[in-house]
C-alpha cells in the first residue's frame, strides 16, 4: 500500500523581490535577480511553490582589506585594492549579484565623502552587468549621508541598499523610495524588532516587495543556532501569512565566518585543526549552507570556493523532487 | 479572530428604515465602516421591519456587495430567503444559521454544499437553548456528523454554543465556555466556533466591558469567530492583545495598530 505523504498546508507567501533593473526597467543592468515568492519551507517543493532559488552574492570592499586571512588574500589579493577590478573578477567567477560595502566612508577610517562613495558605486555599475547591493560602513549618521548620495547617483538601478534599523530608517528609506531602490531592514537577531521595523517602513510608504530582512547572522561556533532559529521563526510567520515578516532574508555569511578565530588561524599555529586553506572555506560554506535551511534567500559570501560550494548545494537542493 | 460585523440588521432603526424604503445609503455606509474597522464578514439580517422574503435578502446582498468586496453572512431562518441570497452572492457566503433539528439540517446543508458556502450551526434543537455544556456539545456534535455526511469540509462549519445575557441567565456563560472546549476536543478535525457576542451584555450596564471580557475568555478556550460590534475600538484592542498572548500573532511594539490594518 502506498504511503501517503503528510503535507503541511501554508496560507502565506514570501514576498517576491527583484534586485537590479535592465535598460527597459529604467536601469543599466544586463541581468536582474529575483528572490522570494515561495509558499513552503526551504526546498520542500512538494508542499508548495519555490519559484526562485536562493542567490549567492559576492562581497566587494571599496578599500583594500586589512589583516585578511591568507586564503582570502590568495583569492582576491590581485584585485582587492580596486573595487572595480574586484567586482569584475567576481563577475568572471560567476557572481549573479555583487555586494559592495563602502567601508572607506567610515569616519574612524578614511572617512571618504558621500560623493566619492557614490562615484565608486557608479564606476562599479559601469564595469559589471549584474545587479548590486550597496552597504554602508555601519556608522548610522554617515550611512545616512552616503547611502542617500548613492541612491541619488544610481537612480533607477534598483540597488539593494542597506541597512535601515529601527532607530534609523527614515533617510535611507526615503531615498530608496524617491530613487527607486530596494532596501535592507536590519534587526538584532530579534523577530519582534524585525516585524516592528517592517511596519515602520511600510507606514512610511515602502512597498512590501522592496524590503529584504537582515536578521543578523552569527557564524558557525558563535551563535549560528540562535540566528538560525530567529530566521526560521521569521519564515514560519511568513508562511502563516504575517505580511510584516514575509520579506526575503539576506545573510552575510562571508563577513561573519571570516572574522572568527578558526578561519584566521594559520596551519602552523594549530596543526591539529587541519589546513587553513580548507578550514576557512569550510567554515564559511557551513555557515551559509546551514541558514539556507532556515530560509536565507541571499547569501553574501567572501571566498570564491565557498561561494561555489554553496551554489552547487543550492543547485542540488533545487532539483525537482515533488 | 474572524470578525462578523453585526450592524446591518433591521433591528437597528437606520437599517430598518433603509430596508423599508429600499434606500441603500445607510446599509452601504455601515458596510464600508465595518470593513474598514476590520470585519471579515458582514452579517445581513432583514429584521422585524419588513417580511423576511427572498426579494429583500437578494436586494440586501446586492446592495452590500455593490459597495464592498466582502462576504455576507446571510442571517435568516427563511430557507427561500437564504437561497435567494446565495444565488446573487459573490465569493464564499456564510449561512446564519442551521440548528440540530433534522428538518433544518436536511433543508439547509444541501444549500451549503451546492453553493460552496460556510454555515453557522446553533447548538440547539426545537427544545430551545440547552442549559448545560454537555447538551450544547451533544447538539453541536449532531451538526458536525451531519455536515460531515453531506461532504462539507469541517473548516466551513462554525458551531455557536449560544450565549445568553448575564443579567438574566448568569449560569450560562461558564457552560458556553466549557462547550467551546469540548467541541474543539471531540471533533477531529474540529469545526470553527462562533458566538453572537453582544448577546452576553444585552440590557446590562457596562456592555462594552462585559463584551470584551467575555471575548478574551472565549478566545482563551478556542473561539474562532464572533458576530459583534466591529467598530468597538476597545474591543479590537482587547482582541489584538489576546492574539499576542495566545501566540497567534507575532509581537511587535505596534501590535495594536498592526491588528487594525
Amino acid at each position: 500500500m502506498a504511503v501517503e505523504m503528510l503535507k503541511e498546508k501554508w496560507t502565506g507567501q514570501v514576498a517576491e523581490v527583484v534586485i537590479g533593473a535592465t535598460e527597459e526597467e529604467g536601469g543599466t543592468r544586463t541581468s536582474t535577480v529575483t528572490v522570494g515568492g515561495e509558499t513552503a519551507l526551504p526546498f520542500l517543493d512538494f508542499e508548495g511553490e519555490i519559484p526562485n532559488k536562493p542567490v549567492v552574492a559576492y562581497e566587494v570592499l571599496d578599500e583594500e582589506p586589512e589583516g585578511w586571512a591568507e586564503p582570502l588574500v590568495e583569492a582576491w589579493g590581485d584585485v582587492y585594492s580596486d573595487p572595480v577590478a574586484w567586482a569584475k573578477k567576481c563577475e568572471e567567477e560567476g557572481a549573479e549579484l555583487i555586494a559592495l560595502r563602502l567601508v572607506s566612508t567610515n569616519p574612524a577610517g578614511q572617512d571618504r565623502s558621500p560623493e566619492e562613495a557614490a562615484q565608486t558605486v557608479k564606476d562599479v555599475l559601469d564595469a559589471v552587468g549584474v545587479p548590486l547591493m550597496v552597504l554602508g560602513c555601519e556608522d548610522a549618521e554617515k550611512d545616512n549621508e552616503v547611502l542617500k548620495a548613492v541612491a541619488e547617483a544610481a537612480e533607477g538601478e534598483n540597488l539593494l541598499i542597506g541597512a535601515t534599523e529601527e532607530d534609523n530608517y527614515k533617510t535611507i528609506a526615503g531615498a530608496c523610495m524617491i530613487h527607486d531602490h530596494t532596501l535592507i531592514a536590519q534587526s538584532p537577531v530579534d523577530m519582534n524588532i524585525a516585524k516592528q521595523l517592517n511596519i515602520l517602513l511600510t507606514d512610511l510608504g515602502v512597498k512590501e516587495n522592496k524590503i529584504v530582512i537582515d536578521p543578523l547572522l552569527s557564524s558557525l561556533g558563535y551563535g549560528l543556532e540562535y540566528s538560525y532559529s530567529v530566521m526560521e521563526r521569521v519564515r514560519l510567520s511568513a508562511l502563516r501569512d504575517d505580511k510584516m515578516l514575509s520579506m526575503p532574508v539576506v545573510a552575510f555569511a562571508g563577513k561573519e565566518a571570516w572574522r572568527t578565530k578558526e578561519p584566521n588561524t594559520p596551519t602552523e599555529e594549530n596543526p591539529q585543526w587541519g589546513e587553513q586553506e580548507n578550514r576557512g572555506v569550510m567554515w564559511e560554506t557551513l555557515t551559509a549552507s546551514t541558514v539556507l535551511q532556515s530560509g536565507a534567500n541571499i547569501l553574501v559570501m567572501y571566498h570564491p570556493q565557498a561561494a561555489k560550494n554553496v551554489q552547487s548545494l543550492v543547485d542540488d537542493l533545487m532539483e525537482d523532487n515533488s | 479572530m474572524i470578525i462578523i460585523g453585526e450592524r446591518i440588521n433591521g433591528m437597528f432603526n437606520d437599517i430598518g428604515e433603509a430596508i423599508k424604503n429600499q434606500d441603500p445609503t445607510a446599509i452601504q455606509k455601515w458596510a464600508v465602516k465595518q470593513i474598514e474597522a476590520g470585519s471579515h464578514y458582514l452579517d445581513a439580517n432583514v429584521g422585524p421591519a419588513v417580511e423576511d422574503s427572498p426579494e429583500v435578502m437578494k436586494w440586501l446582498v446586492e446592495v452590500i456587495q455593490d459597495e464592498v468586496d466582502a462576504p455576507v453572512c446571510l442571517d435568516t431562518t427563511n430557507v427561500d430567503a437564504m437561497e435567494a441570497g446565495l444565488e446573487v452572492h459573490k465569493g464564499t457566503a456564510m449561512i446564519n444559521s442551521v440548528t440540530a433539528e433534522p428538518s433544518k439540517l436536511e433543508a439547509i446543508l444541501p444549500l451549503v454544499k451546492e453553493y460552496d458556502a460556510e454555515v453557522i450551526g446553533l447548538a440547539m434543537d426545537k427544545s430551545g437553548v440547552p442549559k448545560d455544556a454537555a447538551t450544547r456539545t451533544a447538539k453541536a456534535m449532531e451538526i458536525v456528523a451531519n455536515v460531515d455526511a453531506h461532504g462539507i469540509p469541517m473548516e466551513d462549519l462554525y458551531i455557536d454554543p449560544l450565549i445568553l445575557p448575564v443579567n438574566v441567565a448568569q449560569d450560562h456563560a461558564p457552560e458556553v465556555l466549557e462547550s467551546i472546549q469540548q467541541v474543539k476536543k471531540l471533533a477531529d478535525p474540529a469545526p470553527k466556533t462562533v458566538l453572537g457576542l453582544s448577546n452576553v451584555s444585552q440590557n446590562c450596564t457596562n456592555m462594552g466591558l462585559i463584551n470584551r471580557t467575555f471575548m478574551v475568555m472565549a478566545m482563551a478556550v478556542g473561539l474562532d469567530a464572533a458576530i459583534m460590534e466591529a467598530n468597538d475600538q476597545e474591543m479590537l484592542d482587547s482582541i489584538a492583545t489576546a492574539e499576542i498572548i495566545l501566540n497567534n500573532d507575532v509581537y511587535c511594539d505596534s501590535f495594536l495598530q498592526q491588528f487594525r490594518k
